[in-house]
């Protein structure tokens, strides 16, 4: 392993390491705009010029590696003055149309004028115009002045999605950033350029013009899309309700995890949080008896569901819970099934069509969490559930989430099955067809309203966080079913996602050993891994 | 307090004779200047409405956003003075511009000036020069805090001051005001 210096501090970094990597160890940041970890190098923007000694003249940090004996100064006045003047050359022809730009705010052309550039321009002549607003795909805009070619965009899709559409055309202070003729940005992770593209040249289309990007709050959470469990960061606007027609979540970005998913995340992700805002959002517990649907309080919905579950035998209650509720809620009801010794339990419901599925990221299984309910011991045959009802065997079902009816089951026989059974009860954050055709609907906070765990398809138990509050009266699952297992004698049931997590870990042999703390920001792997 | 303040009476007549005799020296000083003395002079009244004072051309007055040549507005929709506004009185929704080159626009814009402390960042922060506090115009009153929402169409409406600082336009009648 190579041992080198950076600005007088010595460091060992693995061999291959090159000196931005190497710099950043030592908390040494080394402004560029080329350069990108999840990507080849290009030695395109001439930024992260440093001095190595014995060298003639400054060099590139980014296509240099560490070697042994390498002393490498970041801040003398000649590597300043390189810095200062690329940035000029960056800016010659850039339009500078920042009130209007949506990467103000956090657009790397900003952060390092203010802290590299600072000069007085020079620029008289009239500066080049290219394309503006225009769309390159579904979901990317593309601004030519802004652009200063740094190349990241075109080598994502050459080397990550290989699809190859964009490419730099034109020489000298014409090129331009574009598509080949015929094609369109429309590859299933297209909007990732948005997120890897350092000024405002690639911007979102779903977000054009929303919000500024100032006004948002970040919050570590993990995509719900799949089976991967990508990480993301849900951008929520708490401080300007008027933007973006009132929606709370502005936009999900993807948060590096080389373990899971890169600095990647799908499209089908990073716009699939439409629901959370949605006219469909359940806000009350409510009652429907004869057509008539009325409002409820908590303590009624809680003592009507208990007392059915009280009252009626074990066999003939049928729980089809959900991959989409966190290992804590599954293991809350978990403990209610146990309390009144309930076997009748699945989560698999089949979907109409099957699942969109790649060798990269996108699972076809698009729950977040089959394998922590799998584990959690719920693996039942739902169809037996359903096949009992028709036979009059089930007096109680409860459905978390799924839409029975809209499922890869005949509509005729999940309907019969809903119809012979008395008593429908409907746990979820959004309403669908079977919501409606139940007697008691509880609903749950979504995703980003609450925290918790998933358990990804590699096994990796990886935590979410709450970045809003849950819209009217809805509650976290975990949190019902603990009033439930309350109202059905149990002594007491843990208050937060936490202590759930806590007792899970105590009970289940898979999760032993982990915690919050040790799940951490990246996740950690459950006791028995893939399955 | 002093023995004579604690007899009432001593102080009120006391005032009451401050008050008479600015009375009395204000209106000989009138009588003697309108009787042609021109070095006589009585303390000066405005009657305001009728009369005004003229305002310095520093004034902050009632907001107003600039046009462009087509009467659109100059203003980007860029949030700095929404951002910058320590009384959170400005509510602005973007849009797309049809023109690329001016890309952005306001399809919202509203003050609410029952909230506005009149401090004119927003006029500073504008890099367009699309918002200004030079209309002269200081009397806007509603009988709800909805009419003091001033909406965009009413700030485009409204004209700069005129030379003597009065106002060019007229006042805005809020939505909840009877003319």
């Amino acid at each position: 392993m190579p041992k080198l210096t950076i600005n007088g501090k010595e460091i060992e970094v693995p061999a291959g390491t090159n000196l931005i990597e190497a710099a950043r160890r030592v908390g040494v940041e080394i402004p560029h705009y080329c350069y990108h970890p999840g990507l080849s190098i290009a030695g395109q923007c001439r930024l992260c010029m440093v001095d190595i000694e014995k060298a003639p003249r400054p060099t590139i940090a980014c296509n240099t590696q560490a070697v042994d004996g390498m002393v490498v100064w970041t801040e003398t006045d000649r590597v300043k003055e390189t810095r200062r003047s690329v940035m000029e050359f960056h800016l010659i022809n850039h339009p500078l149309d920042c009130p209007v730009c949506d990467q103000a705010g956090e657009c790397w052309l900003q952060i390092y004028y203010m802290k590299h550039g600072l000069y007085d321009p020079r620029m008289t002549d009239e500066k080049v115009h290219k394309p503006k607003a225009v769309p390159l795909g579904p979901h990317v805009m593309l601004d030519a002045e802004r652009c200063i070619l740094c190349s990241r965009c075109v080598r994502f899709c050459d080397e990550i999605t290989r699809t190859g559409e964009l490419g730099i055309f034109n020489r000298g202070d014409h090129s331009q950033i574009g598509l080949f003729p015929g094609t369109e940005l429309a590859n299933k992770y297209s909007a990732n350029v948005v997120d890897i593209c350092p000024v405002g040249a690639l911007t979102d289309r779903d977000f054009r013009f929303q919000v500024r990007v100032w006004y948002l709050d970040s919050t570590k959470s993990i995509c719900p899309g799949c089976a991967r469990g990508c990480n993301i960061e849900v951008h929520t606007n708490r401080r300007r309700p008027h933007h973006a027609e009132g929606r709370r979540v502005a936009r999900l970005k993807p948060r590096p995890n080389p373990d899971v998913n890169g600095w990647w995340i799908c499209d089908a992700g990073r716009y699939g949080y439409g629901a959370v805002d949605d006219k469909s959002r359940l806000l009350a517990p409510s009652r429907r008896e004869g057509g008539a649907v009325t409002d409820a309080t908590w303590d009624e919905a809680i003592a009507a569901v208990a007392g059915v579950l009280a009252r009626v035998a074990p066999d003939e209650v049928g729980v089809v819970a959900s991959p989409q509720m966190a290992n804590e809620d599954l293991f809350a009801l978990r403990r209610v099934l146990e309390r009144r010794g309930i076997r009748r339990v699945g989560f698999r419901v089949p979907p109409r069509a099957p699942g969109d599925e790649d060798d990269f990221l996108i699972r076809a299984d698009k729950h977040p969490n089959s394998l922590g309910a799998s584990l959690l011991g719920l693996d039942g045959d739902v169809a037996a559930i359903l096949a009992a009802a028709r036979a009059g065997q089930v007096k109680c079902l409860w459905v978390f989430g799924h839409d029975l009816l809209a499922s890869g089951w005949p509509e005729t026989d999940v309907d019969r099955a809903l119809q012979a059974t008395e008593l429908v009860v409907f746990t979820g954050p959004n309403a669908n067809a079977t919501s409606e055709r139940a007697q008691w609907v509880l609903p749950a906070a979504a995703w980003v309203e609450r925290d918790g765990t998933y358990t990804n398809c590699a096994g990796r138990v990886q935590r979410f966080r709450q970045a809003a509050d849950p819209l009217g009266r809805a509650l976290p699952e975990w949190d019902i079913l603990g009033r439930v297992l309350v109202a059905l004698g149990a002594p007491a049931a843990p208050p937060r996602a936490e202590r759930w997590f806590g007792e899970l870990a105590t009970a289940v042999p898979a999760f032993a050993g982990l915690s919050y703390r040790s799940i951490g920001d990246v996740g950690q792997p459950t006791a028995t891994g893939a399955a | 307090m002093r023995v004579l303040q604690r007899f009432y009476l001593i102080e009120v007549m006391s005032g009451v004779a401050l008050t008479a005799a600015h009375f009395f020296r204000n209106m000989s000083g009138h009588v003697r200047h309108s009787l042609g003395q021109k070095g006589a002079r009585g303390a000066v009244t405005i009657q305001y409405p009728e009369e005004r004072r003229p305002y310095s051309p520093r004034l902050r007055s009632l907001h107003r956003l600039v046009q462009r040549e087509d009467g659109s507005p100059r203003c980007v929709a860029c949030m700095m003075c929404e951002t910058v506004c320590p009384a959170h009185c400005i509510y602005i929704v973007a849009t797309e511009h049809p023109n690329p080159e001016i890309e952005k626009m306001p399809a919202r814009f509203d003050i609410d000036v029952g909230k506005c402390v009149f401090c004119g960042y927003c006029v500073e922060a504008c890099p367009e020069d699309a918002i200004r506090m030079d209309t002269g115009i200081l009397e806007f009153a509603s009988y709800s805090r909805r009419g003091m929402v001033y909406t965009k169409e009413a700030l485009l409406a409204l004209q700069p001051a005129g030379p003597d600082g009065r106002p060019q336009s007229t006042i805005p009648i809020p939505a909840d005001r009877e003319p």
